[in-house]
Order: structure tokens, then sequence, then C-alpha cells
């Protein structure tokens, strides 16, 4: 029977019901109907063994570029879906930033259709703020909802008009989408192209100054104060930006945040002993320690809300220009999980619980979306993790169509061990 | 029998260098200047040694050097920039490497406007690289001839203090020069407007201050960086009058150095904003002769890689 399954034996790990040990989940009809001891499933229900892995929710990436329409030579929707199942993504949230724009609902239609085509992950749709990402004219928040549209962001460039912003911020209220905004003030990041620090000064490299993010955020929080609206602030990168975050939201501002993989663990000194690979390179720029430090305490603290991969793929040419002229971004869907758990979750930086908070659980509420949690209603949409698998990340081996990647070589302990969604267990070609 | 000192294939920056190379790089060029003195400028040297001079950024003095270097060895040089190039920006490092590589040359002088583009090219292509200057980052044989010229003046670099005046942020002079100089034993100071100074900028490794008469004070050498004009637009100073008035070397300033202290400058110069006309013309200013020490230096770097790359078989002149 489709989208029915038990899965048994695992270690069920859900936050949302404070559950961490062994349990059975049964999944009818696509949704999660019994968690808890082993149950006799009805006839002609499928198992799934799970002896020995740590079952959880669906991860959910709330920041991913899918590429398509318009780039497909660098990732489509079928092979962004794909690394995301790879990955233990049972969903991913698609940026704006195609070509065309999403900022019509046919764009969203397409999108979705396309997913439901390929079958790997759900896909939900960001649509732009403003028409063709140039920051004049909102977009139709409401269409875009309607057609499965679940936030709306300029992503790739920041909403640059303080009055803009702020209308968006208003009329996004109608639709309850939070309004997600890529913090970058343009006249200080100017052609900077690394964090502006110790290293770019070594380098003769121009900077990008944290002020850049802080101001960019300072100014939104005091809009999002002003109008009620919903912002999350989308791969935060600063100390300041994140105590920021923190006043605005002991004020009761509606404001949440997600940092990437690559900021907690990456700063602007690996970029320099790289010798400036342009695998890493991307907005916002790898930062200080100072500033990976806090977004680690930030973690653990329960400041963050969200981590997500920014998966941003470019063609393997566009990656062997030099650092200045390559494009910015990396792919992360079939790397997070992985540099997760070994670097968090194995160091005792967090628990497995937050850490499932952290990919799936909080992703759903910022977005409004089901999953995040298998208690009997919810889709039956679950992630599989092996805790004790030891992968080397391989380029070459990723279902992603581009490399870019600075974790290259690095030997990593857990690792995605299968995803299910809507009961149905996705098998990788 | 000791190793020979000098075993590398490219010269990327002064960083990689240690001060034995550096002083084995100078000595070289020592027997190197006496050619520009006779009658037929020109040793046997790079016979039959093809050398690329890759200029992906407007040069003059640069390429210029290179080239009379490259001539006076005997080399065969090809020249190539921007302008006249199919090697365009857009074009990958592989299929730049590549196309480089198709023509076989021994060497290949790179300027280029982004930081390590001559450190990626090298580890793409069999020829030896010189890095004639990657955007702020390093400009080796300009700091190696800077050094070789004060060594000339003042006979040691060790104990020197030595001031460097100007557009810190912007500048692989500086950059290259603060690595050269401390190796070999100087105290030096660089000096400029606060929105001409890098983030952190300490980390280049000298004393930082940020008034001219504070950078010259019992200063052994002083050298002075253009003025990028184009920097007006990012706010960097408000005027070339207000630069030289708080930032200019004139006489009355340079008196705060030790009498016979040299004034530099990697040119061209700027007259009348970072340097008055009677300093640069004065009798302390030794910069003609860190152009013509040039071409000794850039001559010494050629033979030597070309020396490290086929076996050294060159002979000296």
């Amino acid at each position: 029977m489709s989208g029915s399954l038990v899965i048994r034996g695992g270690r069920v790990v859900d936050p949302t019901q404070e559950l961490d040990g062994p349990a059975d989940i049964l999944i009818e009809g696509g949704r999660v109907t019994a968690c808890g001891p082993a149950t006799d499933p009805p006839d002609g229900v499928g198992e799934l063994d799970a002896a020995g892995l740590v079952v959880a929710p669906g991860l959910i990436d709330m920041h991913v570029h899918l590429r398509e329409p318009g780039q497909e030579y660098k990732e489509t929707i079928e092979t962004g879906t794909l690394a995301a199942a790879a990955g233990g993504f049972t969903a991913v949230a698609c940026m704006p930033n195609t070509e065309p724009v999403n900022d019509d609902p046919s764009l969203t239609e397409f999108m979705l259709k396309h997913a439901e085509r390929a079958g790997w992950a759900r896909v939900y749709p960001i649509a732009a703020v403003s028409r063709g990402l140039e920051g004049r004219e909102l977009t139709e928040f409401g269409a875009q909802r309607r057609a499965g549209a679940v936030a709306v962001s300029d992503d790739g460039r920041p909403v640059w008009s303080a009055a803009l912003m702020r209308q968006a911020l208003r009329y996004a209220r109608h639709f309850d989408l939070p309004v997600i905004q890529h913090a970058e003030e343009l006249a200080l990041s100017g052609d900077g192209v690394m964090h502006e620090g110790r290293f770019s000064t070594r380098l003769g490299v121009e900077g990008i100054p944290g002020a850049a993010d802080d101001v960019m955020v300072s100014r939104d929080l005091l809009l999002t104060a002003d109008t009620g609206g919903r912002y999350h602030l989308a791969h935060m990168s600063t100390a300041r930006s994140l105590d920021l975050i923190r006043a605005a939201r002991a004020d009761g501002h509606r404001v949440t945040c997600e940092v990437s993989a690559h900021h907690l663990l990456l700063t602007d000194e690996d970029v320099f002993d790289s010798g400036l690979d342009p695998n890493f390179k991307m907005h916002p720029p790898l930062r200080s320690a100072a500033d990976r430090e806090a977004l680690v305490g930030g973690l653990a603290d329960g400041s963050i809300d969200a981590i997500a991969s920014d998966h941003a793929p470019h063609h393997p040419d566009e990656k062997e220009l030099d650092f200045v002229a390559s494009p910015n971004g990396i792919i992360g869907l079939e790397t997070t999980l992985s540099l997760c758990l070994d670097r968090l979750v194995s160091q005792g930086v967090i628990g497995l619980a937050r850490l499932v908070e952290l990919l799936s659980t909080a992703p759903a509420r910022i977005l409004g979306v089901p999953g995040g949690s298998l208690a009997p209603g919810s889709p039956g949409d679950v992630t599989l993790i092996d805790l004790e698998r030891e992968v080397e990340v391989d380029p070459a081996t990723f279902r992603s169509r581009s490399r870019n990647t600075p974790f290259a070589g690095w030997e990593l302990r857990g690792a995605p061990a299968g995803t299910v969604v809507g009961g149905r267990v996705i098998e990788l070609s | 029998m000791s190793e020979p000192v000098w075993q590398r294939g490219d010269l990327l920056g002064v960083a990689e260098l240690s001060t034995a190379e550096i002083l084995h790089v100078l000595d070289t060029a020592e027997s190197f200047v006496e050619v520009a003195a006779r009658p037929i400028k020109k040793v046997p040297t790079l016979r039959g040694k093809t050398v690329i001079n890759l200029f992906f950024e407007p040069s003059t003095r640069t390429s210029s050097s290179f080239e009379i270097a490259e001539k006076r060895l005997s080399a065969d040089n090809i020249n190539f920039s921007t302008s006249s190039s199919s090697l365009s920006k857009g074009e990958t490092l592989l299929d730049t490497a590549r196309n480089l590589e198709a023509m076989a040359p021994d060497l290949v002088v790179i300027r280029h406007a982004h930081p390590r583009v001559p450190h990626a090219l090298a580890e793409r292509i069999a020829a030896g690289v010189i890095n004639a200057g990657d955007g702020a980052h390093e400009h080796p044989t300009q700091a190696l001839l800077d050094a070789f010229t004060i060594r000339r003046r003042k006979g040691r670099v060790e104990g020197l203090k030595i001031a460097i005046v100007g557009d810190v942020a912007h500048s692989r002079v500086v950059r290259s020069n603060v690595l050269c100089l401390t190796r070999l034993g100087a105290d030096v100071t660089v000096a400029g407007p606060r929105t001409m100074m890098p983030e952190e900028p300490e980390s280049l490794g000298a004393r930082v201050v940020y008034s001219l008469e504070e950078a010259i004070e019992g200063a052994d050498v002083v050298m002075m960086l253009r003025v990028q004009l184009e920097r007006q637009a990012r706010a960097s100073f408000p005027s070339e009058r207000e630069y030289f008035e708080f930032f200019g070397l004139t006489a009355e300033r340079l008196r705060g150095a030790r009498d016979e202290a040299i004034i530099m400058h990697p040119g061209p110069i700027n007259r009348g904003i970072e340097i008055a006309s009677d300093v640069a013309d004065g009798p302390w200013s030794v910069i003609l002769e860190q152009v013509a020490n040039g071409v000794a230096v850039r001559m010494a770097v050629l033979y030597l890689l070309a020396g490290a790359k086929s076996g050294a078989d060159g002979t000296m002149p």
C-alpha cells in the first residue's frame, strides 16, 4: 500500500514530543498515525528496519538554490532534490533568483510540478519580494501564497530600499509570510570578496566589513518593530548581528534567524590558508574566528533558530576562475548533516535533539509548512541517521550537478541513512 | 657539496622567500649592474629561452623593465597585454594555462589585478612564473629592487629605520616591502591616512602610525607610495591639496628624518601630491636609481629561475 509504512527498531529523536528513545513509527496514507512502542501494523504495510539508526522527523533545508529554470547547467530541480535526498533532507525551500526570477505564481507552479515529477523531496518555493529582484515593486504575495510559496525573499541581493522593506513586512502580514532577508548594505560591501580583517589585509584583498551585514540587520529590525511583520535573517554571519537578533527577540518582535554550516565551521583564516580557493568564496563571507565562536554559542543557547545549507551550485568552470572573478556560493545539501553530526553533536556543542530542532522543527515552524515532528497527524516524512558511519567528503560522488565545496576530503562520523517522504521510502538511483 | 641556495622555479611573493634567498637575489643582481654600462648591453645567458610577458593590467614601468632585462639576457620575449590579447577576463585559469603551455615558454611574467592569479597559474603550468604584481597583494621584484637600492646606498638594510607612507590598503608595494625589509632586519613603519589603512594593519608586520611626521622621525629611508587619484571616488581622501598638506613629503617635513636619509618612490610620481618636486629631484632622492636597479634585479631573477628550471646551465656574465 503506497504511503504506508512501519519503521521499526530505531531510536526516535523528536524534540516536539521530547522523545529520545526506542519507538516505532506507523505511517498510513502518507501521515504518521502512531509513534510509540511496537504495534502490529495492519496487513500489507511495508516494514523498514531502523535498528541501530536514529529516526528523526524529515530534515528541511530552508535555504537552497535549485537554479531551475534558467541555469540548468549548474543544477536542476531533479538533481537538486536528488542531492537533498542523498543528504538526508525530505524537503527544501528554494530561493527565487532563477532565470526568470520567481516573481510570478506561474514560476512557483512550474517548480512544484517539476519537484513532484522528480519525487525525491518536497520543494517549497520562496517567492521574490520585488519584481525581477530589482527592489522597486512588490510581487503578488497573495497569489504566490495561493500557488504554494511559503515565504518571500530577494536572496542573493538585499531588499535595499528601506521603504520597500517596510511595505513588504506590512503586506506579508496578510498572508503570514516571513520576509527572508539577505542582509547586506551594498555601499559597505562594495567590491569586497572576503571578510575584512587581518587576512584580507595580508592578502591585499578587498574586504567586506561585518558592518555591511550589521547595518542592514539593524535597519530591518527597526522596521520589523515598526510594522509588526515577521522577519527571518538568512545566513547570519556576525557576532553583532546575533546580538541584534537577541535584543529584538527580547523585545518581543517576530524575528528568526538561520546560520549555514560553513559559517559555523570555517573562518577567514581558512580562506587565507586555502590560497584563495574559489570554493571558499560566498556571501556573506566566512567571518572572523570571534564571529564563528559567537555563532556556535548562539546555537547552543537557543538564540539561533535554524541551520540551512545555502546550497548554491556553480559549474566547475565558474569556480576555475580566480577567487575575485568567480561567483559567490558553495553547495551543502550533501555535506550539512554529516558536518553537523561530526563537528557539533560529536563535539558536544549541541545535543542530537537540538540538531533535529535546528534542521527540521524550526524550519517547519518558520516557513509554516507541515513536518518537523513525528507526532500522530504529522506528514510521514522521516530522516534516518547512522551516527557511526564514517564518510569522507568526495565531490565526485555528489548527486548535485555541481562540485563547489570547501569540505572536500573532510573525514566525518555520522551520515544520512535514508529518507521517507509521505510514507514512501526514497530509493536513490 | 652544500645545497644551492636558489632552487625555486617560480617567484610568486616575498612571503615564500627565506632571508638567504633574498640575499642571494641581491648578490646575484650585483653582477648584472655593470651590464648596463657596457657598450654592448647584452649577455648570452638566456639565449634560446622564451619569456612571455603577460600583463592583464596596464603597466609601462614594470613591463618595460622586464622587457629590457630579458633582452639584455638574450631571451626571446613576447608581450601580451589585455588590449592586444585574446587572453581576457572571463577565461578560466585552466584555459589560460593551456594556451600558454601550447607556446612552450620557459618563463612567464604575469601582472594581474586580482590577488594570487600568478600563484594559481604557477600550479597549472610547467614554465617558471614571475609575479609582476597581483592586485594589492605582492610585487616581489619591486621589493627586491628596493632592498637592493637601499643596500647599495646604505651598505646594509639591517638596523635601518624605514618609513613607508601612503595608500597602504591598496598597495602591493607596501606588502612585499614590509615582508622583505623586515626579513632583512630593518625597522619598518607604515603610515597613511586612516581611510587608506586596511583593517588590523599591524598584521602586515610593521609598526603603524597615522602621521607623516611621526613615521619619518629619525628615518634612514623614506619611501613614498603613489596616490592613486581614482581613490578619491571612494572617499579615501577629500582632495589632492589636502593630501599634500598632511601627507605630502616636503623638504621641511624631511628635516625630521636622519641626515642623509634617502627618498624612494616606486613611480610614477605625482609631483605636488605625495611628494614635492624639490624633494623628488633633490640630492637624497634615489628614485631613478630604483629604476636602473630594477633592470639588474629582474635580470638576476630571470637568470636564477631559468637556471632552476633547466638545471642551471646559464653562465654568469
